[in-house]
This record gives C-alpha cells, structure tokens and sequence, in this order.
C-alpha cells in the first residue's frame, strides 16, 4: 500500500484515506464561449500522461476531506513531493536534485 | 450442507474482559464549517475553544469539539443542549457566517474497550494506531466504511459509523472478537 503525506494534517497516512483526482495545474478557461472544438476538447480529455514525474491532484477523501496536489514518480510509484492546492507548481529540476 | 457450516467460536471465561463492545446511546452531533478566521467567534458562542489542529479534541461542559478538517468540526453534546447549540450559533450567524448542519442521527457510536481493543481495531483499519494519542480522534476509514475513531485512553476507542454501515461494522467487530478470544 502506497503512504501519503497529506499536506493540511501533516501527517503520513495509507492509501486507502485518499482518492485520487486526476492531474493537477488544469485551470479552467476564463472564457469557454471563445473556445474552438479542438480547443475545449482539449482542455476537457487530452492530458499530458508522462512516463516519469506526474503532477496529480489527491483527496483526503476519508480524512481532513481535502485536495492537494503531488508529484509522483509513474514508474516507481513514489511520490516526490504532496503540496497544498492553490501552492505553485514546485519546479522538477530541484525536486529531482533533492531526491 | 457444507456451505451451511458454521464455526462455534469457544467463548471463554476471560472474553469479557479482554475485550468489551458496547453501543452507546444517542447524543446531539453538529457538523461545523467555518473559516479559520471567524472559527473563535463561533468558539465562543458555543463554549468551546474550537481547536485548531486536525485530530484534536476540545471540550467544555460536556461539549466536545473535533477538529476534522483545516474548516470543519465536529460538535459532540448530551441532547439537552441541541436547542442551545443550534440557538447560540445563530445567533453568531451575522458576526461570523457558517454552516452548522445536525448530523446526530447519522452515526451509531460503539465504545471499543480492553486490553485487545488496539489489535481487533486494526483488522480493518489501515492507520497506525500507535500513533493516535489518547484524547485525540480521527476521521479514516473502518473496511472501506468512513468513521470516526475516538481514542478516550490507551485500551478504550470509540468508533462513530455511519447509520447504514453500522451493521456491517457491527459484524466485522464481532467476528474479530470472537477470533481474538479463540486466539486465533
């Protein structure tokens, strides 16, 4: 079972308190109506998928009930680093240099 | 038939000792959503001085305040006072904007007592238990079922489970004391 540090109780908890949510930093357009097709289809499915570092959204669904945002590694499973929402996005290069 | 066969767990003398299951009796619960910033005022009109680190648990004439979330508590009263909660806090409704919701039929509550309480807990609770300090409490999940563990001392653990999961979790506790106390 994967641990994960869960940012607002700061504590390191079982996989089975979370949910995932799919990628993180995916803002939503200001003005949708100005959109193309290609363009919102975009935005809605087509997601980045990296073999390697995955910025993600999690939930502490069963606990502190909120999302946070973490960098895990897609090969190995191990997470680098979990954020609080609305922190900016960490930059990979020193988070890899740290490890 | 042998899909039929079932297992008469001994149960022996010292059983009720190691280990006690009770369901406790009803009591007055509030959900609490507030800003961290107006969370002192609604502290104050409730008498408690609502806590601000997750798992932490303040308590005031008989009032029990659980610090669940970075924004949310959990309000624990004898019945008596439901009227004054709901009351006082509407009262500070204008001074700090909030969301109390009553919660106080949502959960059947059992106390989870005995020297083997920490090992039956942990068959389907994934948390390090050794971990959750006495007069603390959490919310994680009970085999997939969310609810609240209470830990009121080092063998004595309360368990909030949601109405519909109740019988369920009621199930799972008894087949993990009746292992427990054939020292399987």
């Amino acid at each position: 079972m994967l641990l994960i540090h869960c940012p607002y109780c700061d504590e390191t908890l079982p996989e089975l308190e979370f949910a995932y949510a799919g990628e993180a930093h995916i803002a939503r357009p200001e003005d949708p109506s100005t959109m193309s097709d290609e363009e919102w289809r975009d935005f809605l499915f087509i997601r980045s998928n990296p073999k390697g570092p995955h910025f993600e959204r999690w939930r502490h669904v069963h606990g502190c009930a909120r999302f946070f945002n973490a960098v895990r590694d897609t090969v190995s499973d191990r997470f680098l680093l979990t954020y609080k929402a609305g922190e900016p996005r960490p930059d990979l290069a020193s988070l890899e240099a740290a490890q | 038939m042998m899909t039929d066969q079932t297992h008469d767990f001994p149960v022996t003398s010292e059983a009720g000792a190691r280990l006690r299951i009770e369901e406790l009796a009803p009591e007055a619960r509030f959900s609490l959503r507030v800003r961290p910033t107006n969370a002192p005022v609604l502290g104050q009109a409730l008498g408690l001085d609502l806590p601000g680190r997750i798992g932490q648990i303040a308590e005031a004439q008989g009032r029990k305040a659980l610090c669940l979330g970075p924004d949310e508590w959990l309000i624990c009263a004898p019945e008596a006072a439901r009227d004054a909660i709901v009351e006082a806090a509407r009262d500070a409704y204008v001074a700090a904007s909030h969301s109390l919701t009553e919660i106080s039929d949502r959960e059947i509550s059992y106390a989870i007592s005995g020297p083997a309480a920490q090992e039956l807990l942990s068959i389907a609770c994934p948390r390090d238990l050794d971990r959750l300090a006495p007069g603390e409490a959490v919310r994680t999940v009970f085999d997939s079922a969310q609810v609240v563990l209470w830990r009121d001392g080092p063998e004595a653990f309360r368990l909030d489970v949601w109405r519909s999961f109740a019988p369920h979790v009621r199930a799972l506790l008894d087949i993990g004391r009746a292992e427990i106390d054939a020292g399987l």
